[in-house]
């Protein structure tokens, strides 16, 4: 195995480009370390990308949406002064990964190139309709969070390219957004299915939503029926309960050790309308609930 | 010098609760678990193990791994002893596959190299040939007349003629006429319950480190929580003497049954040997989760008929135990616990053991019995549900008391059930409101408790001070409560004692700390060997004083005439003894060696207050009770942590954990992120009420309790869920699908 530390995305970019075999990225290493002590995993090709300069930054972007650099933990995420209240859904979300010890080390871009069907930062970025800047030996490109996984531990990243740059959209006015993962006990858990909801309203009415549900399918799933579902309600009982059964139609779950697919499908339905409950109540000021 | 056998008040120690002698060492990091110890030249060992439920093995070439560089030995079943029959040849059978691998992550070869990252790539070089044979890992399925046979001539003597070749043990107990009771019921329930095996958990991986010379005298040192028992099977295992292996117990993290048994030892031996270096073995925790032993899984029948007022009429069980490829499921102790908290006029019990393709079951803290609390007790509940009975005064009225023929055959002695029902009504729990969507359970659990093998020696210092070494490894601070009780004795202070657990050459032989036995036996034999040697001090003051040793009493740390008519001397006081004993006839030694035969039998009540969400089928439990009888709490604190150990881990049996097998007879899940154990935000506090009802065979009146706690949670989580889904819940773990699946069963009809 060969060890990198580049101290630029150039030099990372190169080295991974030239680089045979398998190749990981090391960031905050709470995926790739525990594959290669636990061999599932050993790259021939292990890059360093800490020693990169502004991949801890949070910054604000001229347009009032933030950059999160790529290696920026979870705890960094949660303790910042503002983030949160922009974009709670997404730190919480990204909150929720491991234990505390794990908060200390886990990043965003990390739990999108693992590419796990389960990721519990992924449904709430797709919702707010996060972007990602990829560059690679042939240069850069934006990409959306739901394009990145293309199945389970697998990305559309190209050999030679990585992520750079994490790019949250301005919140803007009157919105709101919410992530709510089901686990059959209170933390230190996988996702048995996640639901993020990101929402706009005009008053009571609901203008613009995404819903995006995790762990029912092979990819983090952004569902435009669902959010279509509850565009122009006030959320009531009879927006929820579509909501509900286009969440659930949405679903291509498996049957497995965490879940069963008729567990999965339903309960998709239910954490749409609790995640929504709470987006509409944070985008319409009301106290969380 | 006169001393009463008993003591039941007037303790000045005993009851107090002072800091744990080994807690600074565990909190520092100074303690030494299993993988703490280092040798010079030591080797890393890892072992090859079968990646299929049921195969033979038709070939192991290990060529290429003693290639490679950094590799110093590979063993394999040629390795041991030949021979072997009864229990020896069924553990070195699941130490190191024979001719068939009969589970998945059955041992089929281990390799020794010098750094454990080589041992590892050394493993994967190991060619091994398979047969895949068809292979069982359900109790019903592999009772079924095409189950596959795991193994022809397995059974005992008890099995009826007829059965499939997978039972291998049978077990029948009661008495009474039950279908004459039954015919006395105003209600009979009869249902089926079963349960999922589960494994101990322990936060340590077994480990160990052995040399064995070409003298074939060697050293262990490793994880148990019984190094004489080690001893003797590894002694047996690798055809060497018993007393030529010297075990030394490491610092314990957690074993719960499940270190009472013997896995990597061996090994680790066996390639010592090979080798001539120390090996050192570590499980990585998959392997401790597929190789060592879970406890049984369970298809249980169970038929009660109960009287308008609350009287049973009649109890039956039926019980099916899986305990792996080898006899050993503990279906016996699943029958006698059954309805042992209850007095029956008519009652009968069968009990199948199984073996599957599976891992060797191990004790798992009350073997056997919370398993049947769990399916008596929810039956007893429907019982008081439906004929609308207060469930605490219907278990009082049918309870088990002194002289009481119990479900299993002997007399009650003194016995605390019914004070522990007591004290769980009168506890606020009980009568506390419950809010929408909450249910409560109450459940009773039983479990013998025993005495065992036990040798205690305790050495003065010429300071006064003592050293207390006994054989029982401190799985639950019994170093402390041993510590009491020789305090207790002596009238010296606790801090004054130090206790070790000593190894294999330097005490005799001590049975395994299990059985909850640690602080009944070891205390009881702690308590004689203080006598004893209190005896000693007396008769050295008595004949410094010039009187009769039985005109010296022991009193307050100090030897005093005992009566005016003894003489009138100024109370000696025990560093005044010990500092000139070399002088006065040597070395004061106390000790003890029996097998203590009055382990009083225990039983619990626990209470329960449980949330269901109904739209997820997610449990949370949201208040929990213990209430157990401990003959006396020596040490209040680890008694109540027994109690409060028992029902966590109840709790993750009874809602999420399981192994989970795929069709091809793999285990699914041998990780902690899917075998899900409670984290610690999943519990409540949990409350503990101490009852005290002495047991008649301890000086002080200990009775064991670190295994009852166990016994009623699965059932009183149950009774709970039930209540509060409003649909009863009859297959364990009850997780959030099946949960929702019951529920929707329900709306169904």
């Amino acid at each position: 195995m060969q060890y990198h530390t580049p101290t630029s995305f150039d030099d990372a970019i190169a080295i991974a480009a030239q680089a045979d075999g398998v190749t990981r990225f090391l960031a905050g290493g709470t995926d790739v370390l525990v594959q290669m002590r636990a061999d599932i995993l050993t790259p021939d090709t292990l890059i360093n990308v800490k020693g990169i300069d502004g991949v801890k930054d949070i910054t604000r972007t001229p347009e009032g949406g933030w950059q999160i650099g790529i290696a920026v933990s979870g705890a960094e995420m949660t303790e910042h002064p503002e983030l949160g209240r922009d974009w709670p859904g997404v730190v919480e979300a990204t909150d929720l990964i491991g234990s505390t010890q794990v908060q200390g080390r886990c990043t965003m871009v990390g739990n999108l190139c693992n590419a796990s069907p389960a990721a519990d930062a992924v449904p709430a970025m797709v919702a707010a309709g996060i972007t990602v800047t990829v560059s690679g030996p042939d240069g850069t490109r934006e990409v959306a969070v739901e394009d990145i996984p293309t199945g389970p531990g697998k990305t559309s990243l190209a050999s030679g390219e990585m992520i750079t740059r994490i790019t949250l959209p301005p919140r803007g006015e009157n919105g709101g957004d919410a992530y709510l993962r089901f686990i059959p006990r209170t933390e230190m858990d996988i996702a048995v299915v996640g639901c993020g909801i990101n929402l706009r309203v005009d008053g009571d009415t609901i203008t613009e939503a995404r819903v995006a549900l995790g762990a029912v399918a092979p990819t983090v799933r952004l569902v435009a029926e669902a959010a279509e579902a509850i565009i122009g309600t006030t959320l009531d009982d009879a927006a929820l309960a579509a909501l509900a059964e286009a969440a659930s139609a949405a679903c291509s779950p498996i049957d497995d050790k965490r879940g069963t697919i008729k567990f999965r499908t339903h309960v998709a339905g239910v954490l749409a309308q609790r995640a929504a409950r709470i987006a509409y109540a944070r985008a319409t000021g009301q106290k969380d609930s | 010098m006169a001393l009463d056998d008993r003591k039941t008040s007037g303790f000045t120690q005993v009851g107090t609760r002072p800091n744990r002698p080994d807690g600074l060492d565990k909190v520092t990091g100074r303690a030494r678990f299993g993988a703490d110890v280092t040798a010079p030249g030591m080797l890393f060992a890892t072992i090859v193990r079968s990646p299929h439920a049921h195969a033979r093995i038709k070939k192991i070439d290990s060529s290429k791994a003693e290639a490679l560089a950094g590799v110093k030995g590979v063993v394999t079943r040629a390795d041991f002893a030949t021979g072997l029959t009864g229990e020896n040849w069924n553990i070195l059978e699941n130490v190191m596959a024979g001719d068939t691998a009969l589970y998945d992550g059955h041992a089929v070869a281990a390799v020794a190299a010098t750094s454990a990252l080589i041992a590892r790539d050394a493993a994967k070089l190991i060619e091994v040939e398979y047969e895949i044979l068809p292979h069982v890992t359900d109790v019903d399925a592999a009772m079924a007349d095409n189950a596959p046979v795991i193994r022809e001539g397995a059974a005992d003597k008890s099995v009826p003629e007829g059965m499939h070749p997978n039972v291998v043990r049978y077990h029948e107990s009661g008495h009474g006429d039950v279908d004459a009771g039954f015919a006395e019921a105003d209600l009979v329930i009869e249902d089926h319950f079963r349960t999922e095996a589960t494994h101990q958990g322990y936060i340590e991986p077994h480990a160990c480190l052995a040399t064995l010379g070409g003298d074939g005298k060697g050293e262990l040192w490793c994880c148990t929580q019984g190094h004489w028992n080690v001893q003797k099977i590894c002694a047996a295992l690798l055809g060497i003497e018993t007393a030529n292996l010297r075990v030394t117990a490491s610092e314990i993290g957690g074993g719960f049954g499940g270190k009472t048994a013997v896995f990597i030892e061996p090994v680790a031996l066996a390639l010592a040997r090979k080798t001539n270096k120390p090996v050192k073995l570590v499980m990585p925790r998959p392997d401790v989760f597929k190789a060592t032993g879970p406890t049984a899984s369970t298809s249980m029948d169970i038929k009660i008929g109960m009287k308008k007022d609350g009287t049973i009429t009649a109890a039956q069980g039926v019980f099916r135990l899986q305990g792996g490829a080898f006899p050993g499921a503990p279906m016996e102790f699943t029958a006698m616990c059954a309805f042992a908290p209850y007095a029956l006029k008519h009652v009968h019990q069968v009990g199948y053991d199984v073996i599957t393709n599976r891992p060797k079951q191990a004790a798992y803290r009350a073997p056997g019995s919370p398993m049947a609390a769990f399916a008596v007790e929810s039956v007893i509940d429907e019982l008081c549900r439906k004929l609308e009975l207060d469930p605490i005064e219907t278990r009082l009225k049918n309870a088990s008391k002194k002289g009481t023929k119990a479900s299993f055959g002997p007399m009650f002695d003194q016995i605390g059930l019914v004070e522990t029902l007591e004290a769980a009504k009168a506890h606020p729990h009980y009568s506390a409101p419950l809010k929408p969507g909450q249910g409560r359970g109450i459940s009773c659990g039983f479990w013998f408790n025993h005495g065992g093998e036990t040798a205690v020696t305790l050495a003065l210092s010429e300071d006064g001070t003592a050293q207390l070494a006994v054989g029982t490894p401190d799985i639950g601070g019994s170093r402390a409560s041993m510590a009491l009780m020789a305090a207790e004795e002596l009238g010296i202070p606790y801090e004054n004692i130090r206790v070790t657990i000593a190894d294999t050459a330097t005490l005799g032989y001590n049975e395994v700390s299990h059985g909850s036995r640690v602080t009944y036996a070891s205390g009881l034999a702690t308590i004689e060997a203080a006598r004893d040697a209190v005896g000693k001090l007396c008769a050295r003051a008595a004949a410094k004083w010039g009187i009769p040793e039985d005109a010296v009493k022991w009193e307050n740390g100090c030897a005093v005439p005992s009566g005016p008519n003894a003489g009138d001397f100024d109370p000696m006081p025990i560093a005044e003894i010990t500092k000139r004993m070399g002088a006065t006839g040597g070395p004061i030694v106390g000790h003890f060696e029996a097998t203590p035969e009055g382990a009083g039998v225990s039983f619990a009540t626990h209470i329960v207050d449980a949330e269901v969400d109904p739209e997820t089928g997610k449990t949370s439990v949201v208040r929990y009770t213990v209430v157990q009888d401990a003959g006396k709490a020596i040490h209040p604190t680890y008694v109540e942590g027994q109690y409060q150990g028992g029902a966590a881990q109840g709790i993750g049996w009874a809602l999420n954990e399981e192994y989970i097998y795929g069709d091809d007879g793999r285990l699914q899940n041998a990780v902690f992120l899917d075998y899900r154990i409670p984290v610690a935000s999943d519990l409540p506090m949990i409350d503990t009420v101490i009852v005290e009802v002495p047991n008649p065979g301890h000086p002080y009146g200990v009775r064991g309790v670190g295994e009852t706690s166990i016994c009623p949670p699965l059932a009183a989580i149950a009774n709970a869920v039930s209540a509060a889904a409003g649909v009863r819940l009859r297959e364990l773990p009850m997780s959030p699908p099946r949960i929702l699946a019951a529920l929707e069963r329900q709306r169904d009809g």
